[in-house]
């Protein structure tokens, strides 16, 4: 399953080191990234594969919620599907 | 692998759940409980306890799951049930209450925060069973916390039921002053749909099948942020984004649809573009009419913007779902609306202006608190007034009002949740008692005579 993996925070070092390694222990496999700052908020988007992650949709988006948490980092994932729906006919 | 969506796509759609209220109303599953008929009631409420329980074991869970992996909130989960009057018609029993506590029970057990269906259709007449589910609904609304029930007592094709707007009104009467909350689960409807997902007035009508899955989206704030964006710009650019924003916001609601519908292994239905406003702060239907350059909801040129918002919603929300249906088109409950209340506070919006906004939008006079001491007779010359839209504009109107006991203009009624509050609005004096107790049918208009 492919999803969007959306990172927000206030721009500080070391944010996509933190949550790609958070991912790489997932063994979760990053296929494509984009980043940004927008006044001063650094705002990440990752397209992954879920193939390898051996943690169940919901868990994951509960631990990549709570380890974003840890350090000020709003993470979300949500399925492609959604993105793709909504701008694209 | 192509990476086909770009990322400020992916950032607005993002900022729409987050910070515009972007969700999906309701995922409601319509059952048919036709086969759940028995003399013994007690046989036909175990049957239909069963039935409920069976078919929806897994919604909320799905419903949850959904939610999650897409990111999308879904506010509501509910189901809605054929017409008791229907289910119980072969009962020999003169009270339906304990249908009502039944579906209290099952709506409990799967985890739905409202069921309803507890409903007769009475557009041309009463059958012996209309009336007897009619005259439970008094204690079948305030003795059960997640039951709605709707009466229809009109169409185009059939007039209206003079009779049952009589009754209405009398049973309106009666249940608020048990409980004013019953009234807000009760919804009286002219040309009622059989497929609408959204509650107080869901059931699930008798040409659709055993079970289906309906969903009803909303997103008044999406529109609303849209529309920021084009100030001063003429009607055109108006209506063409809240067309734009419509389509995504729907496109959303098919794709949840979809997915309920597969997960569960229930037929998929249809797909209602409403937008449905909430209390919050920015998620207002009022706040919309505003941006278009209305000093306050309620003041002339309401009608219009409402008019073009309506119709906007629908021209774009069509091509993006594969089946449109329920109500589809903009909401404009008082009590559930932040910039309605305060509408209706600062004397701006009257009952009068709503009455004429229903001609042009979805639904009709909903969710407004009127005085405790206000006559049945008053009540049924609303829903008459209303009906008469409805029957000739050959669309779906209602009327959801809430005598609230001991109170009086000025004064505010809480619900609570997505229910909210409303300011007790003051309605016309003069009585129309003589008009109301003539009974009998108002024929359907001419234009119902198409054969």
């Amino acid at each position: 399953m492919k999803a969007i993996v959306s990172v927000f925070a206030k721009d500080a070092k070391g944010i996509t080191a933190y949550v790609t390694a958070l991912l790489a222990e997932r063994e979760i496999n990053i296929l494509d990234i984009s980043q940004t700052l927008m006044q001063g908020y650094f705002a990440m988007i990752m397209l992954v594969d879920l193939a390898d992650c051996p943690i169940p949709f919901d868990q994951l988006s509960q631990q990549l919620k709570e380890k974003g948490a840890e350090r000020a980092l709003d993470i979300h994932i949500q399925r492609q599907d959604i993105f793709e729906a909504m701008h694209r006919i | 692998m192509s990476y086909l969506i770009n990322s400020s796509e992916i950032l607005q759609t993002i900022e729409m759940i987050d910070q515009q209220h972007l969700d999906v109303r309701t995922v409601t599953m319509g059952i048919s409980l036709l086969d759940c008929a028995d003399r013994d009631i007690r046989t036909c409420c175990s049957r239909v306890y069963d039935k409920i329980c069976r078919r929806a074991e897994k919604l909320v869970e799905t419903g949850c799951a959904i939610e999650r992996e897409f990111g999308i909130p879904i506010v509501n989960k509910r189901v809605s049930v054929s017409p008791i009057s229907l289910v119980a018609a072969s009962c020999e029993a003169d009270d339906y209450v304990p249908l009502a506590l039944t579906l209290d029970r099952a709506a409990k057990t799967v985890g739905v925060n409202f069921i309803g269906g507890f409903s007769a259709l009475a557009h041309k007449g009463f059958t012996a069973s209309d009336l007897r589910l009619i005259r439970s609904i008094p204690r079948a609304l305030t003795e059960t916390e997640l039951v709605c029930g709707s009466v229809n007592v009109a169409s185009t094709k059939a007039g209206i039921n003079m009779d049952a707007v009589a009754l209405m009104g009398r049973v309106i009467r009666e249940t608020a002053d048990i409980d004013p909350m019953g009234c807000a689960k009760l919804v009286v409807f002219a040309n009622a749909v059989e497929d609408n997902p959204f509650m107080a007035g869901a059931f699930h009508g008798v040409g659709e099948p055993e079970c289906v899955i309906n969903v009803g989206v909303s997103g008044p704030g999406v529109v609303a942020n849209a529309l920021k964006a084009c100030k001063g710009q003429p009607f055109d650019v108006v209506a063409e984004t809240i067309k734009r924003t419509a389509f995504k916001i729907t496109r959303m609601g098919q794709l949840v649809a979809q997915e309920a519908s597969r997960r569960l292994d229930v037929p998929f239905g249809v797909v209602d573009l409403s937008l449905a406003p909430t209390p919050a702060v920015g998620d207002s239907v009022a706040e919309i009419l505003e941006i278009m350059g209305l000093e306050q909801c309620g003041t002339h040129g309401t009608t219009a913007a409402l008019a073009l918002l309506n119709d906007a919603v629908k021209k774009g929300g069509v091509m993006a779902s594969s089946h449109v249906g329920g109500l589809s088109g903009a909401f404009i409950p008082v009590s559930e609306d932040a910039g309605m209340i305060a509408a209706v506070e600062s004397g701006a919006l009257s009952i009068d202006k709503l009455e004429a906004m229903t001609c042009v939008c979805s639904v009709g006079l909903d969710m407004i608190a009127v005085p405790g001491d206000t006559p049945a007779e008053t009540i049924s010359a609303i829903i008459a007034d209303e009906a008469a839209i409805g029957m000739i504009n050959n669309k779906t109107t209602a009327v959801r009002l809430i005598p609230a006991s001991g109170k009086g203009v000025g004064d505010r009624v809480d619900f609570g949740g997505l229910l909210g509050s409303a300011p007790v609005m003051p309605l016309h004096p003069g009585s129309a008692a003589e008009f109301v107790a003539r009974g009998g049918r108002i024929p359907a208009p001419l234009h119902s005579l198409k054969n």
